[in-house]
């Protein structure tokens, strides 16, 4: 299986990291999505299983979260859908969830099962370092990888236990907000990477609010490592709904444009 | 953070990474003040001429006879603005104040805490944003107006099921985009720590008063106290005045809304299993996997998928007991008070009394009960109606 490790040292630039729902807006389609995107350059996943109730995504993301359930996505489910993005391609994936998923699926034998299938690393955005010890542990028994955020404000002594807790790569929040697209970059970016390089040696990977090419290069020129963009590609599943090629198509098209710009 | 928060395993602050400096932030402003001098007597101040504490310990005698036992109401329904809200926010506004914050946000349901909100943002001279569904905005639009009124903002939340729990949601990202200058007044006795502790010590004067009342008017403890919960405040405001004397019971009263058993309800600590919510661990209606279920209920005051932390210490204890009525027994008791006593409560109160109405003749006759009355019922009118048109 393909480590997080093995992606940063082979890329020169940042990693091209794209987030999908899994299972927007039905389950085969979010399957051709995603195999496109790989085939268009996507060094790493980032997947997220839909919650009811997702505090951290602004309107896009919750929306995929409403099409996605409503089509009968189930945590079940996206255990089977990781192992068919696998059998596509050995590329390291990545969940983004809400912890009530895996406490309710029981947290070790959610690692466990989810390892298996190929995940490397789950991230649970309602679940901080603080709380840590309910899941590194089983995290690391099941051989997973840890991945926790930082943001603008996280001060440096949190940056530092941040860190020690993470073995994957630090998710940096480049802005005070929820997920969503926006139309200019967040001016924190650059001294917030110049700020983790300083006080880390985890693979800095940057997300929120990462729309244009433009954006991207801007990331990778901050000296990110990887580079997560969720909204924009969301947004694209949104706008071409009904029209399983066209979905895939414009997915594709905007990972080589991304792909290019970093 | 300071503490952990936690009420046996419940409770705790599950929340993204961006909310844990302005979380330890509040929990360090509140061991800073709420023991502070001046700040006591600034609240106490506050308390009696502008929100009207103490409020009046009433023997409900007519209401007790049809009972068959005797049935003492803490009559919160008097507080400003209508109902106990106006005690959490009056503690956590001048909080706001004394940290200096000029923006403030809240979540609401019924509009209660919305108001209570609304006002002390007036009083203070607070920019107020208050999160609504919009299902709350249409069956409790006589508070929508109120809010506005004071000049707050009302933004209608349409994610969702369009009540509480999608308000808190919003007002969860809201926040966590302007942390930097938003204080978040958190409604109830649940939501990540410090809210569901802050929440009780500002809640707590209903107990404290409850029991000091009972001694001087009774002359003795009562032996039950029963409350409503939604979020859980009122109730642990009141039940904190009892918990240590092991010999009162508890009772927590849920929306049962149809009924439990036809899934059409809110009563998390009767049905719920647990799970994590608003950021933090408590009983949570959800479906197998874990997404959170619709709820169900008359009053929107109750109808919330959670439930604070230290109920769900107190249920498992056995402490405390916590039971549904269902929304036509709701209706009766709504009726029944108003008829017997000429005192309109709240549908989310009117779940205690229909409580109460359930022990007709199953308690002895020298039984005291307090009850909490923890709003009143002018905002209820038009949903009443609506079921139970008068003639
Ligand atoms: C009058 C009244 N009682 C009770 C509640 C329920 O809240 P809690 O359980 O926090 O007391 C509300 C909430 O809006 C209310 O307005």
């Amino acid at each position: 299986m393909k480590s997080y490790k093995e992606v940063f040292s082979e890329i020169d630039g940042a990693a091209l990291i794209p987030f999908f729902v899994i299972g927007d807006p039905d389950f085969d389609t979010s399957l051709e999505i995603i195999k496109g995107a790989i085939d268009a350059g996507a060094d790493i996943l980032e997947l997220g299983i839909p919650f009811s109730d997702p505090i951290a995504d602004g309107p896009t993301i919750q929306k995929a979260d409403i099409r996605a359930l409503d089509n009968g996505i189930t945590v079940v489910k996206s255990l089977e859908f990781i192992k068919k993005v696998k059998a596509h391609k050995d590329i390291p994936i990545g969940l983004l969830m809400y912890y009530n998923l895996v406490y309710q699926y029981g947290t070790e034998k959610f690692f466990k099962d989810f390892h298996d299938a190929g995940v490397n690393s789950v991230l649970i955005a309602d679940l901080s370092i603080d709380d840590a010890d309910e899941v590194v542990g089983p995290a690391k028994a099941a051989g997973l990888d840890t991945v926790f955020m930082v943001t603008p404000i996280t001060d440096e002594e949190r940056i530092k236990r941040i860190a020690s807790k993470t073995s994957g790569f630090i998710y940096t929040v480049s802005l005070l907000g929820v997920t969503g697209s926006r139309n200019e970059l967040s001016g924190r970016i650059e001294e917030l990477v110049a700020k983790l390089k300083g006080l880390t040696d985890v693979p800095i990977c940057v997300g929120f609010g990462i729309s244009k090419p433009e954006h991207a290069a801007a990331v990778a020129a901050a000296g990110a490592d990887g580079v997560i963009i969720g909204s924009k590609i969301v947004s694209l599943i949104e706008a071409n709904l009904g029209d399983k090629e066209k979905c895939v198509e414009s997915v594709s098209v905007f990972i080589s444009e991304i792909k290019k710009a970093i | 953070m300071k503490e952990k928060g936690r009420f046996g395993d419940y409770g705790g602050f599950y929340v993204p990474e961006v909310l844990i400096p302005v979380l330890e932030e509040l929990e360090e402003a509140y061991y800073k003040y709420y023991k502070d001098e001046r700040f006591l007597a600034d609240l106490d101040n506050y308390y009696r001429h502008y929100g009207g504490r103490p409020t009046p310990l009433y023997f409900a005698s007519r209401f007790s006879e049809y009972c068959g036992f005797k049935v003492y109401i803490k009559r919160e329904d008097l507080m400003h603005g209508g109902a106990h809200k106006v005690n959490n926010t009056l503690g956590q506004g001048l909080l706001a104040k004394y940290m200096g914050k000029t923006k403030i946000i809240a979540e609401t349901g019924a509009g209660q805490h919305g108001l209570a909100t609304a006002m002390i943002g007036a009083l203070f001279g607070m920019e107020t944003k208050i999160f609504m569904g919009v299902v709350d905005i249409e069956r409790q639009s006589v508070n929508v107006h109120k809010m506005k009124l004071c000049g707050a903002e009302v933004v209608p939340v349409e994610c969702g099921t369009g009540t509480l729990k999608d308000a808190i949601n919003d007002a969860l990202r809201y926040w966590t985009a302007h942390v930097e200058d938003t204080f978040y007044l958190f409604g109830s006795a649940c939501g990540p720590h410090p809210y569901p502790t802050i929440v009780k010590h500002f809640q707590s004067c209903i107990g404290k008063e409850a029991r000091e009342q009972s001694l001087e008017q009774i002359g003795r403890l009562p032996d039950m106290v029963v409350a409503c919960v939604g979020g859980g405040s009122n109730a642990i405001g009141i039940f904190s005045g009892f918990v240590d004397d092991k010999d009162v019971r508890l009772v927590g009263v849920e929306a049962g809304g149809k009924s439990v058993a036809s899934g059409n309800h809110a009563a998390t600590l009767v049905a719920g299993r647990v799970g994590i919510l608003h950021g933090a661990k408590a009983y949570l209606l959800q479906d197998e996997e874990g997404q959170v279920t619709e709820t169900e209920s008359i009053s929107a005051g109750l109808d919330y998928p959670s439930v604070g932390p230290e109920h769900c210490l107190l249920k498992d204890s056995g402490r405390a007991e916590y039971v549904a009525a269902e929304d036509d027994k709701v209706l009766d008791a709504f009726e029944l008070l108003t008829k017997k006593e000429g005192i309109i409560p709240a549908l989310e109160s009117s779940h205690a009394l229909a409580y109460l109405m359930s022990q007709k003749g199953k308690l002895p006759a020298e039984t005291v009960v307090v009850v909490n009355l923890s709003g009143r019922g002018d905002k209820d009118v038009g949903i009443v109606e609506k079921y139970r048109p008068v003639n």
